[in-house]
């Protein structure tokens, strides 16, 4: 028992850094948090003009989307905080990040939007069609409830990937979990055991976005054919 | 003006790119009427019928519902698309059951009924709920109410698709081959709910390869060939009197059915 907190030992360790690698998970948490919250809202709203917009509006949606998948995420995250720079446009490492990575899942959500629309069958649009429904009101009450239930497995796996994006952010210098972890190690040498706690820890943020999206995918599970 | 029909088609015309598949139909249904399409597929019937509710547009022609003309507006000699709101006004008033039902898989069969209800025709959850109920029970399934489609049979999904339609109160109900995809055992309990509504002074046009139901139910059988109306009339002059080769080897191949029930000349019509 007393080994294990002497100075050296892990936990000991672990304890003295506690601030900084806590501080380090908020800002994983809060970056993931925002860059989700930004990819759900641009991507659904990207989405609706990929799938009913004008011919203009489509093709724009689908330069940007085939734009951001050709992409890699670094790049564009070294793009978004030094390339702005150039520009004159001085953006905060964290929220360069944040912009960057929410405009890469923006793309993948459009794109599940669009394949979750297109994949609801044609009939229900012409039901609802034939009761009177306007086009708003089509999509809000018929095709929009199934469309999301068939976009919850891909949407979880965005959420999954942009967490696990967030440490790309280390690289412009902003102290998430990965960093935060590395500058432990920078003064006790604990490599191994520091890469393991923030697996850990990344492993357990993941798990609980799978568990969600799991009870969500249950929640609408009365969604059958 | 009492005489003015519900429905009024001249004309109409509708080409799926190189294919002309409507070559001028020209259509009446009268208030209470029950009026069918039959022929082979391929023949038009469903997409005249899609024409009707504007899941399709018609080219050329006009299709006047009241006297309005459907889906498009004619001015200083222009056809222009009426708006995406008018439109939606236009297929309120007109009800459609389809072969595939088309319920809404995440609403119960209450909901179903409801949605146009409350978002269409703008009543309170209270009455549309009321309404629900009435036309749940009038098609037999008030005990239904709170179950999804998946948990129905199709013969019921498909009663609850009427109840959905009907409860809108359209001016005229259109059946694109509603038995179609339904099991054989399933039919007549549709088929029944189609009767009662026929029975009560429902305005119903049909598209239907239910021979015998047909002619039972109709007052007036179109039968369509090659985007064309070959032959129409009321349905013992048609199933009796075909004119035509291509009728008469339609209907040829209902034929065992028709030697069950003799020639059934005494059906009533109302023209």
């Amino acid at each position: 028992m007393e080994s294990w907190m002497t100075p050296g030992s892990f936990l000991f360790e672990a304890w003295q850094s506690r601030q900084g690698l806590l501080a380090g998970l908020a800002v994983t948490l809060a970056s993931s948090a925002l860059s989700i919250v930004m990819a759900t809202v641009c991507g659904l709203l990207m989405g609706i003009g990929l799938t009913f917009g004008w011919w203009w509006l489509r093709l724009l949606a689908r330069l940007y989307v085939d734009l951001m998948r050709g992409i890699p995420v670094l790049v564009l995250i070294l793009f978004t905080y030094y390339g702005l720079a150039l520009f004159g446009i001085n953006v905060a490492a964290f929220w360069a990040g944040v912009i960057a990575l929410g405009a890469f899942a923006t793309a993948h959500v459009a794109e599940n939007f669009r394949g979750a629309v297109e994949s609801v069958p044609a009939g229900q649009m012409e039901a609802a069609k034939a009761i009177g429904l306007t086009f708003p009101k089509r999509l809000w009450y018929v095709i929009l409830p199934q469309a999301v239930r068939r976009m919850l497995p891909p949407w979880v796996n965005t959420g999954l990937e942009i967490v696990k994006g967030t440490t790309l952010l280390s690289i412009i210098g902003v102290v998430e979990l990965l960093l935060a972890s590395q500058q432990v190690m920078a003064r006790n040498y604990m490599i191994i055991d520091f890469y393991l706690l923030a697996m850990v820890m990344y492993l357990i943020i993941n798990f609980a976005i799978a568990q969600l999206g799991g009870l969500l995918e249950r929640r609408f599970s009365y969604l059958r054919y | 003006m009492t005489d003015q029909p519900l429905l009024k088609a001249t004309a109409v015309h509708k080409s799926f790119g190189e294919v002309e598949v409507l070559k001028g139909i020209d259509l009446t249904v009268r208030q209470g009427q029950v009026v069918s399409l039959i022929g082979a597929s391929g023949s038009g019937k469903t997409t005249f019928l899609r024409c009707v509710n504007l899941l399709e547009e018609h080219d050329g022609g006009e299709i006047l519902l009241d006297g309005d003309p459907i889906g498009y507006q004619v001015s200083g000699g222009k056809r222009r698309r009426l708006s995406e709101t008018r439109i939606s006004a236009q297929r309120a008033r007109i009800g459609m059951v389809f072969q595939q039902f088309n319920l809404f898989p995440h609403l119960t069969a209450g909901e179903n009924v409801m949605l146009g209800l409350t978002k269409v025709m703008g009543k309170s959850k209270a009455e549309a709920r009321e309404i629900a109920e009435h036309w749940l029970r009038r098609v037999g399934l008030a005990e239904r109410r709170d179950h999804y489609p998946y948990q129905l049979s199709g013969g019921q999904q498909q009663r609850v698709a009427i109840a959905r339609a009907v409860a809108m109160q359209p001016r005229l109900l259109l059946f694109d081959e509603v038995t179609s995809a339904l099991d054989p055992e399933l039919v007549a309990e549709v088929l029944g709910v189609m009767h009662a509504l026929a029975d009560a002074g429902m305005t119903m046009l049909l598209v239907s390869h239910e021979m015998l139901f047909v002619r039972d139910v109709s007052h007036h059988v179109v039968f369509l060939d090659k985007g064309r109306i070959a032959q129409e009339g009321p349905p013992a002059e048609v199933f009796d009197n075909p004119e035509s080769e291509r009728l008469r080897s339609f209907l040829g191949r209902f034929h065992g059915l028709f030697g069950k029930v003799g020639n059934g000349s005494e059906r009533p019509t109302q023209d």
